[in-house]
């Protein structure tokens, strides 16, 4: 890795945690001669190029369409496997067994062990494998095709962006940096107070639980940041308030799989910062920007693909760290 | 929150070299802080109300056998409901809202559906992932007074196994004749019929009936001279028998009395037919003698 290209991918690891992506101070050569190219080429040219290539521009759901049959799979899975009693997946999503072997949440067991102070076996089995798994898999993958309070707050910005877009409301961002305080706040209460404090108010598990064990009024929690988020800060949990998130990222620093950027064919037209979630991630796109020919997505991206479906040049791609020089 | 409080606008630049904010930016930037201190005292003030069900919880809750103390318990929990799962008869089930910081941990409403320990085996601290139901308890965490048991509980339906005895070292609450003037046993009346009425959902194992499944209370109509359901139902050996004590009046009467051996598991509560149920679960109680 260039020196320039392991200086982004630190500066991203400061973006999962709030800070303000800056403008690069030194890129590598070729992108220095891409970024040249884009900005002398005929204006006209470019124009009939964007608008043949949206002309051409393949609407896709795919990778969206592919995330949510995983997401509710998952969660199914959960489902039927206590309904019907087959034993594949039990549990929720905090802690469970896969054929046996024990599953638990990363952030729940944090909260468990500080709260409780004290580790067994099964817990710090379970603990492990998940690590491997979403270590190998990007850790903040976890959101986007297995939470299923994203995916009710997918819905929810739906609706959100729509009564934007009739300006009936604006969103109302707050400074990212929000999450990490929460992060630390929630790890200092269960440390402090020896009570899993998260555990009470978090959306993911009140879901998972509500839809395997029958809801209850936990759910009027999670209707009340739903509505939230609909009317007044687009998906505010997710982006400023969820520690399990900020958790997943950081496990997902190192992880092969990632979306990739390619600077070559791109417009720079934004299509796909208006549908990320975390348009942080996505400063690289900007004109300009782009400190190399090819760039890495940072930590905090959740992997789901909304913009690979939305971006009408195939510049963002998913990617495994290696394996394009294997093949 | 004081980070909260203090942090800048974000995309606000460094100061130094920069003009000053504008107005407008200033504003903008108060509006943000605003909104995060909202959201931020929102979420934990959410979270932390969790602590008030705690402070002025009225009755304890009866947590499923092998579960530590309360407050280690509720540490502990990663309620995921693992242990509801596997529950032959769904003793347990998991707490709501009301409950604060114990949402999503189990407890069993002995009334409704007591353990009778139809799984043999106390498989839901088997399948517990943090220790929160446990058979052997670490060194480092306290044992309530009365709560250990003299000696390993037997199961009566496991009676002539080679290993007939269950795997708990502590009680997780004991059974108190508490409404004695409604008890049926000592007013010397029987009971003929089914225990809790036609509607009532709760089940038990009947080893006469079926060794391996539970079927429902209801199923299974009592006629007895003289009322001893709880006795009768009561899954643990010598741990509840009808004895002769004597009343304040200085009457002689019979009576369940409660003994050692008694684990918690509030069958008796369940199966009472009185209505409120005379004989009830204390959970967390030691034994007293």
């Amino acid at each position: 890795m260039s020196s320039i290209l392991r200086n982004r991918f630190i500066e991203q690891i400061w973006v999962m945690f709030g800070r303000e992506p800056k403008k690069p101070e030194a890129k590598t050569e070729r992108a220095i001669k891409l970024h040249e190219i884009k900005r002398v080429r005929n204006k006209e040219d470019l124009q009939a190029a964007k608008e043949h290539k949206r002309a051409h521009q393949k609407v896709s759901n795919k990778w969206r369409n592919r995330r949510w049959a995983t997401l509710i799979f998952a969660n199914l899975l959960f489902v039927v496997s206590f309904y019907f009693d087959i034993q594949i997946l039990e549990g929720a999503l905090t802690a469970s067994r896969f054929i046996g072997f024990h599953l638990i949440d990363l952030n729940s067991a944090l909260q468990v062990m500080l709260a409780h102070k004290h580790i067994i076996t099964n817990l710090l089995i379970g603990t492990g494998t998940v690590l491997v798994l979403w270590v190998l898999l990007g850790g903040r993958t976890f959101c986007s095709w297995v939470c299923p309070y994203h995916l009710l707050a997918e819905w929810a910005e739906k609706i959100h962006l729509w009564l934007v877009r009739k300006k009936l409301i604006t969103d109302q961002p707050i400074d990212r940096r929000w999450r990490t305080v929460s992060w630390i706040i929630f790890a200092v209460l269960a440390l402090a107070t020896g009570y899993t404090v998260y555990e009470a108010i978090s959306p993911t598990g009140i879901v998972s639980r509500a839809l395997i064990y029958g809801p209850g009024l936990a759910m009027l929690w999670v209707l009340a940041l739903l509505v939230f988020e609909v009317f007044f800060m687009r998906r505010a949990w997710c982006r400023y308030a969820c520690p399990i998130g900020l958790t997943y990222g950081v496990v997902g620093i190192v992880s092969p799989l990632r979306i990739k950027y390619t600077l070559d064919g791109c417009f720079h037209e934004g299509d796909c910062r208006k549908v990320c979630l975390v348009p942080h991630v996505l400063d690289t796109v900007i004109k300009g920007r782009a400190v190399d020919a090819e760039v890495p997505i940072g930590p905090d991206c959740t992997r789901c693909g909304l913009c690979v479906d939305t971006c009408p040049t195939g510049s963002l791609k998913f990617d495994i760290k290696g394996l394009s020089k294997l093949l | 929150m004081s980070a909260a409080d203090d942090t800048p606008a974000s995309g606000g630049k460094p100061a130094g070299n920069k003009p000053p904010m504008s107005r407008e930016r200033i504003q903008q930037a108060r509006r943000r802080a605003l909104r995060a201190i909202l959201l931020g005292g929102g979420v934990f003030g959410a979270a932390l109300s969790g602590y008030l069900p705690i402070a002025y919880a009225q009755k304890k809750r009866l947590r499923p056998p092998g579960a530590l103390d309360e407050k280690d318990f509720l540490a502990s929990c990663i309620k995921c409901g693992q242990c509801v799962q596997v529950c032959p008869v769904d003793a347990i089930k998991l707490a709501d809202l009301v409950d604060g910081f114990g949402v999503g941990a189990p407890y069993i409403d002995a009334r409704k559906q007591a353990c009778d320990f139809s799984c043999d085996a106390v498989q839901c601290i088997l399948a517990c992932p943090t220790g929160s139901l446990t058979y052997t308890k670490p060194d480092f965490l306290p044992v309530r007074p009365g709560a250990k048991m003299a000696s390993k509980p037997i199961l009566l339906a496991k009676e002539n196994d080679p290993e007939p005895t269950l795997n708990l070292a502590e009680r997780i609450g004991v059974a108190r004749l508490t409404r004695p003037e409604s008890c049926l046993a000592i007013q010397d009346k029987g009971f003929k019929g089914q225990a809790r009425g036609p509607d009532f959902k709760g089940e038990l194992r009947y080893m006469k009936v079926d060794r391996w499944k539970p079927i429902k209370v209801s199923e299974h109509p009592y006629d007895t001279e003289l009322c001893d359901l709880c006795v009768q139902a009561c899954p643990i050996k010598g741990a509840i028998s009808i004895e002769t004590v004597f009343a304040p009046d200085g009457s002689q009467r019979k009576s369940p009395v409660v003994h050692e051996p008694c684990v918690g598991c509030g069958v008796c509560e369940m199966i009472c037919p009185t209505e409120p149920a005379s004989i009830e679960i204390i959970p967390g109680e030691g034994w007293r003698a």
